[in-house]
């Protein structure tokens, strides 16, 4: 047998892989969508199909209104965009703080923030919602809510998570490669440290930025276990936690406006995915290679 | 080298400088660990061995009481430790096995395969909350996808998330759907990191298909292997939305695991947060130790290269 002959029989074979991953993946995404379309008998019905009878906006309409998916929508907003930009700049000023300031406990705070790379979410939950609530941030009225109300409920949701480990690690691991010249430089040039941050580093190292920003804005957004503790009014629920709440609702009985429900929560991140995954994919990928 | 006073109090005065500069730069989210990393460590580890009123914001000191009430009183404790250890193994080892073959397929020039590794990717970025919805329809006993789908093979449907024999492989799929396409990238990165020279040299010296791959591709991967594993398996521990949405830990148990334990014990009806801490303590001393063992195999790995 040739090689061109065995080429074109591994062709074969991979095309017929990807076609499998194809219908793997996309399936059940194409059973959200058109779900989301239906009306009830085509849900309880012994022949679904894959393609609603007709394009039906109903459950969209009815989980806007009903659950007012407006408000969460600013829930989730509010605090996907403070928290994920607390994170970015804080990621960015420290990584650069280990890089570049000579600080005598440089170290120490290095290994502070490998050990905090440790500790997952779940093992303080806890403890930081006996902090939050100390602080007084719960908020556990289900009426009308005052402006401060919804500060405190949304203090409550960013403050634990605004810390970041990963994305610190990642940009310290990137700052180290740049140049040394390009520092000093700037230094000759009596440049502060802030001018240096913002007019020299940060422009080398947009791509890995970009990687840390879009992590923690799609983490951030996806929360899940968190909100879920600390928000008791209706009013202050993020979007992942107003689906849930409508699923034991409706559950069965209205399958379509839990579908449309569930497309509000994932179509900002498919929407940010689809512009930025570059950054996403390469990112991840070389910061596992590099080690 | 005379050190005079006029350059000491300048050298002074530049390092003051840096250290004022070094604190406003990495103070905020060095103070944001210390509030909401250290000190919740510190307070979880000595509420384990407390019996806590949440009314009255008291604890009073049980000693030992909590530990004993979950690792040999509560007879549900080695149906969790099993259960977290069927979904963990199952789950990394589909997740390494599938993700290397399908990077494998999108490693070779084909067209449409960077679309294709793109789509396999997006269920890692949407969440899981939502994943679960999507595959809570699916797997309807009475009208979901796959009941379709084996009702015309004519196979009787089994109960999925309704039975305890299948609610736990029905988390497997789920996870290993949304997380697969994440090994797949980590793994394409990997395989076009090995030189092709080494290739090149394998077949000069007539090493087959296989032998290649044996020879070649497996050990020019294992350090990514190592790093996927180990996080797959912390991943892995923390999955707590799709078994909140899809089973709660049901039915009878049969899908409960430490860290949906944790929740039960602190945030539903229960509310023992000694007990819980001890769940959270449990937890964060298995994966603090895998994190060492990553981090000793990284180090030795730098070393070595």
């Amino acid at each position: 047998m040739g090689i061109s002959a065995q080429k074109t029989i591994n062709h074969v074979f991979g095309y017929i892989g990807m076609a499998i991953l194809v219908i793997i993946i996309g399936v059940p995404l194409l059973w959200l969508v058109s779900g989301s379309m239906k009306t009830n008998p085509e849900f309880y019905t012994a022949t679904p199909s894959l393609i609603p009878e007709r394009i039906h906006l109903d459950n969209f309409y009815k989980a806007w209104n009903q659950a007012s998916f407006g408000s969460y929508y600013i829930n989730s907003i509010v605090t996907t965009l403070i928290g994920a930009s607390a994170e970015i700049i804080m990621a960015v000023t420290t990584a650069y703080a280990l890089v570049f300031v000579r600080f005598p406990f440089r170290n120490f705070v290095f290994v502070m923030l490998l050990v905090a790379l440790m500790v997952p979410e779940q093992v303080v939950i806890l403890p930081n919602f006996l902090t939050i609530a100390d602080m007084g941030l719960l908020v556990t009225s289900s009426r009308d809510l005052s402006t401060q109300d919804y500060i405190r409920g949304w203090l409550a949701i960013i403050l634990p998570g605004a810390s970041i480990a990963f994305g610190t690690f990642l940009l310290r691991q990137y700052f180290r490669t740049v140049p040394a010249d390009l520092v000093d430089a700037a230094k000759v040039d009596g440049a502060s440290h802030w001018t240096t941050m913002m007019n020299v580093i940060a422009p080398v190292a947009t791509p890995a930025i970009a990687t840390t920003g879009l992590l923690s804005f799609t983490a951030k957004w996806n929360e899940y276990l968190w909100p879920l503790i600390v928000t008791f009014s209706d009013r202050l629920r993020t979007l992942p936690i107003a689906m849930r709440r409508l699923l034991d609702a409706e559950g069965n009985a209205e399958w379509g406006v839990v579908m449309a429900a569930a497309i509000f929560v994932v179509l900002p991140v498919i929407l940010v995915f689809l512009y930025a995954q570059r950054y996403v994919v390469d990112g991840l990928a070389s910061g596992a290679v590099k080690g | 080298m005379f050190v005079t006073a006029a350059s000491f109090k300048k050298t002074f005065r530049r390092d003051w400088r840096d250290w004022i500069t070094f604190v406003l730069f990495a103070g905020p989210n060095l103070l944001l660990f210390v509030i909401f990393t250290y000190y919740p460590l510190i307070r979880n580890f000595l509420l384990s061995f407390q019996e806590y009123n949440p009314i009255i914001d008291k604890g009073e000191w049980v000693g030992f009481n909590n530990y004993v009430d979950i690792l040999i009183q509560d007879t549900q404790m080695t149906r969790i430790m099993q259960n977290t250890l069927v979904f963990t193994v199952s789950v990394v080892a589909l997740i390494l096995v599938l993700g290397l073959l399908t990077a494998l397929l999108l490693n070779q020039k084909l067209r449409f395969r960077n679309g294709v590794r793109s789509m396999l990717f997006s269920p890692a970025v949407l969440a899981g909350s939502a994943v679960a919805v999507i595959w809570l329809y699916i797997f309807d006993y009475r009208f979901g996808l796959f009941f379709q789908v084996l009702k015309y093979f004519g196979i009787n449907s089994p109960k999925w998330l309704l039975d305890p024999q299948w609610a736990m492989i029905s988390l497997i799929i789920v996870y290993v759907w949304k997380n697969l396409g994440y090994a797949t990238v980590i793994y394409i990165a990997g395989l076009q990191a090995i030189p092709a020279d080494l290739y090149e040299a394998a077949r000069v010296d007539g090493a087959g298909a296989w032998q290649r791959f044996r020879n070649v591709t497996l050990p020019g991967l294992s350090p990514v292997t190592f790093f996927l594993g180990v996080t797959s398996v912390l991943n892995s521990f923390q999955s707590f939305e799709i078994i909140n949405v899809l089973t709660r830990g049901g039915p009878v148990n049969a899908t409960n695991v430490l860290v949906y334990r944790l929740y039960e014990q602190g945030f539903t009806e229960i509310q023992n947060y000694g007990r819980a801490s001890v769940v959270a303590t449990l937890l964060f001393v298995i994966m603090f130790i895998l994190t060492l063992i990553q981090l000793r195999a990284i180090e030795r790995r730098v070393s070595y290269a």
